[in-house]
């Protein structure tokens, strides 16, 4: 094993770099999945009207 | 030396680093304060997480149009001595790198806030990067001495567009925040001008040290010091009515026309004697002035929160 050479400064940079990148995106999906749970958790009703008959959707008789 | 040398201890590979001062990280900081003193004294509610995620896209978006802004002035930076050190210039980061990154992270910011937030804090950052890039950056930049003082503009949108992340709109309470970051741009800036001696000149860059001279720079720092004086204490008494605002404003602007005073009367030969101290003493209190009165305001919108005072934020 003594005979690998120790890594050039550039590569030691280029290495820093990808892990940095990597830090970022790990951070953005992260960030992008919080704010998924807390619109969907605040968003009320998430339902929508998809061609078929919902219930829920639907105003009951003599209502407003 | 032949054409195939090859010094291996010289290389031009960007470190994380370099391309992280594309984004003016120093700059990005005023933008995040203000931004965030925006967000926390409007009057509306935010989730934590939409509050974390809309400043960080604000900060991303002044940063994408600060890489955007070195791309832009490669040639100028090369030139003045306060800019050399940049990525581009020290050739750590090519001109079309930093365009890439700038175009990206702008597009990013202004739709990842809009998902965020709403559709009016979105629009507010996206005009905030078209001012900064195309009105200051590439027009007024090399076009007039008042480019500034009109540029300025660009860092005093933050407040508003963490407002409108609040709020969805745009009230009198962010105009005025926007105000105070107008009217101080351009003391700040020209006091750096002044101990910045020959860069812009060199640069051929019209500040108002080159195309009026030195001695109305002076003059110009002491009439917005006054002007910016007159607009903050005065709003003391409309809607930043906090106790703490004026109080922290009142001193502020003693101290910042006391300094605006001292370089009026300085001559360049005074200052060039003890290598523009006063200059720079005011620039960084400029600094600490608008750091102070924006926490003031925010101090005034808990206080208020907390039942303590009658102030006009909430």
């Amino acid at each position: 094993m003594s005979n690998f050479r120790p890594d050039h400064e550039l590569h030691q940079r280029r290495r820093g770099r990808n892990f940095g990148l990597l830090a970022v995106l790990i951070g953005f999906v992260a960030l992008v999945f919080l704010l998924t749970v807390v619109k969907v958790q605040n968003g009320g009703k998430v339902e929508a009207f998809d061609h078929t008959a919902r219930p829920s959707l639907t105003t009951p008789e003599g209502g407003q | 030396m032949s054409d195939t040398s090859f010094d291996s201890s010289q290389t031009t590979e960007a470190s994380f680093g370099d391309y992280f001062a594309l984004l003016k990280p120093r700059v990005m900081s005023l933008v995040v304060f203000t931004a965030l003193v925006g967000l926390l004294v409007a009057p509306g509610s935010v989730h934590p997480i939409e509050g974390f995620a809309a400043i960080l896209f604000i900060a991303l978006g002044g940063g994408a149009s600060g890489a955007l802004n070195m791309w832009y002035d490669a040639d100028i930076d090369r030139i003045m001595k306060r800019t050399q050190k940049r990525p581009i210039p020290a050739g750590k980061v090519t001109r079309d790198e930093a365009f890439a990154i700038g175009i990206a992270l702008s597009c990013l910011s202004v739709i990842m806030l809009g998902l965020a937030s709403n559709l009016v804090a979105a629009g507010l950052l996206a005009f905030t990067i078209f001012f900064y890039v195309v009105i200051y950056t590439m027009w007024l930049k090399r076009s007039t001495p008042q480019n500034i003082v009109i540029g300025g503009a660009a860092g005093a949108f933050p407040p508003m567009i963490g407002w409108a992340v609040s709020t969805g709109g745009i009230s009198i309470e962010s105009i005025m925040m926007f105000a105070i970051t107008f009217f101080w741009t351009p003391p700040h800036f020209w006091a750096l001008a002044l101990f910045m001696k020959s860069d812009y000149s060199d640069a051929k860059v019209p500040m108002l040290t080159v195309t009026h001279g030195r001695r109305n720079t002076r003059i110009q720092i002491f009439a917005y010091t006054v002007l910016l004086a007159a607009l903050s204490v005065g709003m003391s008494f409309t809607a930043l009515n906090g106790p703490v605002f004026l109080a922290t404003a009142v001193i502020l602007n003693l101290l910042f026309i006391k300094g605006a005073w001292t370089i009026l009367r300085r001559t360049e030969e005074q200052a060039e004697g003890d290598n523009y101290a006063a200059e720079r003493s005011f620039f960084k209190l400029s600094l600490l002035y608008l750091f102070l009165l924006f926490t003031a305001i925010l101090a005034d919108a808990v206080l208020v929160r907390m039942g303590i005072s009658l102030g006009g934020w909430v």
